[in-house]
């Protein structure tokens, strides 16, 4: 009897705390499809706003894709070759190295785009073009691939395979790119979700970082909820979610993938 | 482990003679290959953040422009910096061991109970994970803004509006919303990892479920809940986009290091400032990882 008690005890709030954190995103998501927010849900539903949004805010939509995938396609060429060097190096070195990649990540955007202000902000094309808000994307991403591929790495009894292979006289970019890369592909999967996930969500560095040319979309959005209507602010978190979320699944469904791997 | 990775250097000591081409690590012929590989990573990382921030400490020692005396000084000199450092390092703190308690609790009982539904409880939990600042600032006003859910629901009961999202309380709730998904699921997985012959055996010795849990459940996921807890800390403490969006008159480090940059100009503090932000997060992140040693602590 107790026991049941306690179980539904437990259960209520847990279901507490569920409503915390899902009722703002119902009612953000609501209020985006509501024709007056105000008045509320009998003014009726409209796609009004989401075209708003879309009329006005569509470029910020198509930097953050394009961002996050030339980030994706620097990180990949930086990490792998970065967590092959990691997995070869001493111990000692790896592990000091590895520390120091994780530097921007442990440290507030804010402050790496306030240094990277302070040191490149007087090359004028280069800080009004997209590729200095990718330069910090790619400092603050590197970490989240180089993790996954390396513990896959370290799994995958690579240096048996790369000697199997060495011995068949392969050299070293055949087996980099024949034994290596396709034996840590779930890895690169992983950290390829990751990164493009969090290149989409990032602010910190991007707000310090944008010119009103190179706007991202959750500099749009911060935007949006500073001068824009309610309505308009929903509908443009409405679009970020629908973005976001199927990566979210996919990142699960990876890290599912990963742990039966091995 | 330090044996392991002792012998293997001693093993690399004495096979560096010995060419092999796939040899283990430690050959010289390795050693080059493995800086080749990581030259590109390391060159990116020391021309845009090591140099860049390296002058950003030293800009920190520079005059500040408000009293005349090195940035450095200046902050633990002047009431001001010397409050809102402390008003962030509090408003953090508290919300990491509220974080750590209700979601500690959610966490267990998700892990140790299956029931039907409990998969899309587990999702509503995580899936936050990866809001940026912006959002949870946004979904704090959807619930304690001026047209809040809470202002309506006053408004309908009381006939006044109840708001608190421009206040320490919204940031408060922000922060909170961001740091449950991280606990979470650390909490979740570390449940998964406590021996459960352990509790069992407590019982058997006539433990009641009180006893059980605060000898030998909390003690089993405290590394887990410390770490998690250090990680919310950092953060919090970092936490810029929310803030920004809740538009709160607070005076929190990062909005200060935006405040003095974009609207004084005033460099060597906002420098200054963001040094020591930067260390604080860097050594709460550091005690996490020496914890719990995986996770990397995405921020918010």
């Amino acid at each position: 009897m107790t026991t049941r008690i306690r179980f539904l005890l437990q259960l209520g709030f847990t279901l507490l705390v569920c409503l915390f954190m899902i009722v703002p995103v119902v009612m953000s998501a609501l209020a985006g499809l509501t024709e007056n927010y105000f008045v509320g849900l009998k003014s009726g539903l409209t796609l009004r706003w989401v075209n708003d949004v879309w009329q006005l805010y569509a470029d910020t939509i198509w930097l953050s894709i394009r961002l996050a995938l030339a980030c994706l396609t620097v990180t990949v060429l930086l990490g792998v070759p970065a967590a092959y060097g990691l997995l070869r190096s001493r111990r000692r070195w790896a592990n000091a190295i590895e520390e120091a990649l994780l530097l921007p990540v442990a440290v507030p955007g804010l402050a790496t785009a306030l240094a990277l202000l302070l040191a490149y902000g007087h090359y004028r094309e280069f800080r009004d073009s997209w590729l200095f808000i990718l330069v910090g994307h790619v400092l603050f991403t590197l970490p989240f691939m180089i993790r996954p591929v390396l513990s896959v790495m370290r799994t995958a009894r690579l240096p048996q395979l790369e000697e199997a292979a060495a011995s068949l006289g392969a050299g070293f970019w055949r087996r980099f790119l024949t034994v290596v890369v396709p034996n840590c592909m779930s890895g690169i999967l992983a950290g390829a979700l990751m990164v493009v996930t969090l290149s989409i969500g990032e602010f910190n560095i991007t707000w310090m970082l944008h010119t009103p040319l190179t706007k991202t979309l959750p500099v749009g959005l911060a935007d949006s909820y500073a001068s824009m209507r309610l309505e308009i602010g929903s509908a443009y978190t409405l679009i970020f979610l629908v973005m976001i979320v199927p990566l979210l699944v996919a990142i699960q469904w990876a890290g599912r993938l990963t742990v039966q791997h091995h | 482990m330090t044996t392991v990775s002792q012998w293997r250097l001693r093993a690399g000591a004495a096979s560096s003679s010995a060419k092999a081409a796939a040899g283990p690590a430690g050959t010289r012929r390795q050693q080059r290959l493995a800086l080749l590989a990581l030259a590109p990573a390391l060159t990116m990382f020391c021309a845009f953040w090591l140099l860049p921030f390296a002058r950003l400490v030293l800009m920190g020692a520079e005059i500040d422009r408000g009293s005349g005396i090195s940035a450095y000084l200046a902050i633990l000199t002047h009431r001001q910096y010397l409050i809102s450092l402390a008003a962030t390092l509090g408003v953090s703190l508290v919300v990491s061991i509220t974080a750590v308690g209700i979601a500690g609790l959610a966490g267990f009982f998700l892990a140790r109970h299956c029931f039907p539904g409990k998969a899309a409880l587990v999702a509503i939990l995580t899936f936050p994970l990866a809001f940026p600042g912006v959002v949870v600032g946004f979904l704090v006003i959807m619930l304690g803004g001026r047209q809040g859910i809470l202002a309506q629901l006053s408004q309908w009961l009381f006939d006044e509006r109840w708001i608190f999202a421009y206040s320490l309380t919204g940031l408060f709730v922000g922060y909170l919303y961001f740091s449950i998904p991280r606990v979470i699921t650390t909490v979740m997985a570390a449940c998964e990892t406590l021996d459960r012959s352990l509790e069992e055996a407590a019982r058997s010795l006539g433990a009641d479920t009180w006893r059980v849990t605060r000898d030998v459940i909390v003690p089993g996921i405290a590394p887990a809940l410390l770490s998690t807890g250090a990680i919310c800390f950092a953060t919090s403490m970092g936490a810029f986009g929310t803030a920004f969006t809740l538009g709160t008159r607070m005076s929190i480090l990062p909005l200060n290091i935006y405040g003095e940059f974009t609207n004084y100009a005033n460099f060597a503090m906002a420098a200054a400032l963001s040094v020591v932000l930067g260390l604080i997060t860097w050594l709460a992140l550091s005690i996490a990882r020496k914890l719990a040693g995986s996770s990397l602590g995405a921020p918010a």
